[in-house]
C-alpha cells in the first residue's frame, strides 16, 4: 500500500513527483520504458523543441545554459528531462508498463510489469500523444502507397522515392513537409484547419510574447469554448537556429503545393475539399487577432524600443487548387499522416471515459475520487501540454491530491474535494 | 458563453436557443440526427415542382409550418419554358442562404449588429459537359464565387471573421466542397 502512484515519467509525471515529494507524499512513478520515453522513441530525428530553452521551467528546475533563446534538439530535450529526474531524485520505476488499473474498495489497483500497486491516489501522466489519430479515409489508401503516421516518421531516407502527400498543416505536418521537400521530394500538403504563427514578432520570440502577455496562463475555466481550446490545432512553429517562420508561404516558396483537406479516396484518386481558401483565411484572421492582442498588451507596458507592429503577408493560395489527385499519375508513393494524436486509456478500467474516448475531468481532477490527469492540452491553462505548463498544474493538482488524501485518511468519511489553488 | 446575450444587438437570431440546443444535443447526440426531405414531381418538359414539408429530428417526425414549393426549369435559350430557376441556380440559392444565415447567427453570438448583408453568388459552368459534347468537361460548376457586401458595427477583420466562420459551420458549403455519397434507387 502506497499513498500515490504516478503513471508516466515524462516532464508532467516528474513535475508532479517533485510537488508530491515537496508535500511529503509517499509515491512511485511507473514508467513503461525509460524516463522521457516518448521523446526517445516517438519523435523524428531533426525535431527540436518548439519552445525556447528559457521556457522549459519545471518545479525546482530550469535552463541554466548560455543560449536561453535556442531550441533544444531531441537528445538535449531527453537529457534535460533525465537530468530533472536525477535532480529531484524521482522515485521512478522503469520498464513498468501499466496493463490495468481497477478500483478496489476505494483504492486503485495498478497492475504493472514490475508488480502490482495498491494506492489511494493516482495521477495519469501518460501523455496525450500515445496513438496516431488517423482519419477513416486512411483505410482507403490505394495499394502500394505507404501509410506513415507522423509519430513513425524519422528521416527522409525512410520514405520511398517519389512524391509525398502530407496530410495536416499543423506543427508536425509543416516541419515534415519542409524536411521532405528540402530532401528533393515533391510534397503535396492537404491543408485543413491550421493556425500560422510567426517565430518572431517585433524582435521577440512569439513564445516570449504569449508568455509575458499572459496568453499562456489563460485558465481552462476562463476560456470561452473549452472543448474547442482542447482540440485546437498546434501553432505552425518550428525551432531552428535561424528562428525561421514556417508557414504555408514559406513552404510554397520551396515548391510544396497545397490542396484542401483530404476528404475521400476513390480508387487511386484522392479527393480534396474546396475549402482551402477559407482555411487559409481563418488562419490569417486568427494570427492577426493574436498579434492585435499582443500589440494592445505591449501598449500598456513599458517595453522600451520595440520595432513597430506589422502583419504577415496573407497566405498565398492558388486560384484553382486541385480537387482530385490521382496517386499513380502524380507519383505519390507515401502519405504522412500529421493529423494529430489521441491518448491510450485501454488499460484504465474505470468509468471515467466519455464516448469520445476522453477522460471526464475538471481541470485535471478526474471524475473519480483521488484520480488526477496531467499533461493534456489546455488541462488547466493554455500552456498545460508544454513542458513549461507542467509546473503550475502539478502544484495545484498536488494540493488537491493532498487534501483528498487527508480526507480519505478516515475510512468511510466522504473525501474532502476542493478546487485547490482556484 | 451566456454573458454575450445582455446587449442591444439584435439580428433577429435567438442565439440563446441555439446555444441551449447545442448543450442539449451534446448530452443527447441521438436527438441530433436529422433527416431532411424533399419530394420532386415532374410537371412537363424540364419543369418540375419540389415540395418540402416534413423532416425528422429531435427523435421524432417534424413538420414545417407550411408546405414550401420550388419550381425548377430551364430558360428559353435551352428551349425550355422557364417556369423556374435552374436546379444549378437553386444550388446557389442554397449556398447563399446557408452562409447568410450563418453570418447572422454568428454576428449575434459575437455581439455584432448587422446593418446590411448582401451576397452575390455565381457559378461558372461549361455546358458542353451536360450536353455530352466533351466527356472531359465536368457537368457541374467549375467553381463558385461568393461575394459579400456587409455593413455592420464591427471592424473589417471582424466582418471577415464572420464570413470565414460561417463557411466553417455551413452545411451547404460542406456539401459543395466535400464529396458526398449519393444513392439513387428506383421503384
Amino acid at each position: 500500500m502506497i499513498d500515490t502512484v504516478v503513471i508516466g515519467a515524462g516532464h508532467a509525471g516528474l513535475a508532479m513527483s517533485k510537488c508530491l515529494a515537496d508535500r511529503g507524499i509517499d509515491h512511485v512513478v511507473l514508467e513503461r520504458g525509460e524516463v522521457a520515453n516518448s521523446w526517445k522513441t516517438e519523435r523524428w530525428d531533426s525535431l527540436r523543441l518548439l519552445t525556447p530553452n528559457w521556457q522549459s521551467r519545471l518545479p525546482g528546475y530550469g535552463y541554466t545554459g548560455s543560449d536561453p533563446d535556442g531550441f533544444r534538439t531531441m537528445p538535449e530535450t531527453i537529457a534535460f528531462i533525465e537530468d530533472y529526474a536525477r535532480a529531484i531524485s524521482a522515485p521512478v520505476i522503469v520498464d513498468a508498463e501499466v496493463s490495468c488499473v481497477r478500483a478496489e474498495d476505494g483504492r486503485y489497483h495498478v497492475r504493472s510489469r514490475k508488480g502490482d500497486f495498491l494506492c489511494r491516489a493516482l495521477v495519469i501522466a501518460s501523455g496525450h500523444c500515445n496513438l496516431p489519430r488517423l482519419p477513416p479515409v486512411a483505410e482507403a489508401l490505394p495499394a502500394g502507397v505507404a501509410s506513415v503516421p507522423s509519430m513513425h516518421y524519422r528521416r527522409p531516407e525512410m520514405i520511398d522515392e517519389g512524391g509525398v502527400l502530407v496530410v495536416g498543416a499543423s506543427a508536425s505536418g509543416t516541419q515534415i513537409a519542409w524536411e521532405l521537400q528540402m530532401a528533393g521530394r515533391q510534397v503535396t500538403m492537404a491543408v485543413g484547419e491550421h493556425v500560422r504563427a510567426p517565430r518572431t514578432y517585433r524582435g521577440r520570440d512569439l513564445q516570449w510574447w504569449m508568455d509575458r502577455a499572459g496568453v499562456m496562463d489563460e485558465r481552462y475555466d476562463e476560456v470561452e469554448d473549452l472543448v474547442r481550446a482542447r482540440t485546437h490545432p498546434s501553432l505552425q512553429l518550428t525551432g531552428s537556429d535561424q528562428r525561421m517562420t514556417l508557414d504555408l508561404n514559406a513552404l510554397g516558396d520551396i515548391g510544396v503545393r497545397f490542396v484542401g483537406r483530404l476528404a475521400g479516396i476513390a480508387g487511386t484518386t484522392g479527393q480534396f475539399s474546396g475549402s482551402l481558401r477559407n482555411m487559409c483565411a481563418l488562419s490569417d484572421l486568427k494570427i492577426n487577432r493574436l498579434l492585435n492582442e499582443l500589440d494592445e498588451w505591449a501598449e500598456s507596458q513599458d517595453l522600451g524600443d520595440l520595432p513597430p507592429p506589422h502583419r504577415p503577408e496573407s497566405t498565398r493560395v492558388g486560384d484553382d487548387p486541385p480537387l482530385l489527385l490521382d496517386f499513380e499519375r502524380e507519383g505519390i508513393k507515401s502519405v504522412i499522416w500529421a493529423t494529430g494524436f489521441r491518448p491510450d486509456y485501454s488499460w484504465l478500467k474505470l468509468d471515467v471515459i466519455d464516448p469520445k474516448g476522453r477522460l471526464r475531468h475538471d481541470g485535471g481532477v478526474v471524475d473519480a475520487p483521488g484520480l488526477y490527469l496531467m499533461g493534456q492540452q489546455f488541462l488547466r491553462r493554455r500552456k498545460s501540454a508544454l513542458i513549461d505548463g507542467a509546473g503550475d498544474d502539478a502544484r495545484e493538482l498536488s494540493a488537491h491530491l493532498a487534501s483528498y488524501l487527508k480526507g480519505a485518511a478516515a475510512p468511510g468519511a466522504p473525501a474532502l474535494i476542493e478546487a485547490a489553488g482556484a | 458563453m451566456t454573458t454575450t446575450q445582455q446587449t442591444d444587438v439584435n439580428n433577429g437570431v435567438n442565439t440563446q436557443a441555439l446555444l441551449d440546443a447545442r448543450e442539449a444535443l451534446t448530452s443527447a447526440p441521438e436527438a441530433a440526427i436529422f433527416n431532411w426531405r424533399a419530394t420532386c414531381t415532374w410537371k412537363n418538359g424540364t419543369h418540375s415542382r419540389t415540395e418540402v414539408k416534413g423532416f425528422f429530428g429531435l427523435g421524432e417526425e417534424q413538420s414545417h409550418k407550411t408546405t414550401f414549393t420550388f419550381d425548377a426549369d430551364h430558360p428559353e435559350v435551352f428551349a425550355s419554358e422557364d417556369k423556374g430557376a435552374t436546379p444549378a441556380e437553386l444550388v446557389l440559392v442554397a449556398l447563399g442562404s446557408c452562409l447568410t444565415a450563418g453570418v447572422a447567427a454568428i454576428a449575434q453570438h459575437r455581439d455584432i449588429q448587422l446593418r446590411k448583408v448582401t451576397a452575390t453568388i455565381e457559378g461558372g459552368m461549361d455546358v458542353r459537359g451536360i450536353l455530352g459534347i466533351d466527356s472531359d468537361v465536368r457537368n457541374g460548376y467549375n467553381g463558385i464565387k461568393v461575394h459579400y457586401d456587409i455593413e455592420a458595427d464591427a471592424s473589417a477583420d471582424d466582418i471577415k471573421a464572420l464570413v470565414a466562420q460561417s463557411q466553417k459551420r455551413s452545411a451547404v458549403f460542406d456539401i459543395l466542397t466535400n464529396p458526398t455519397n449519393v444513392t439513387v434507387s428506383v421503384n
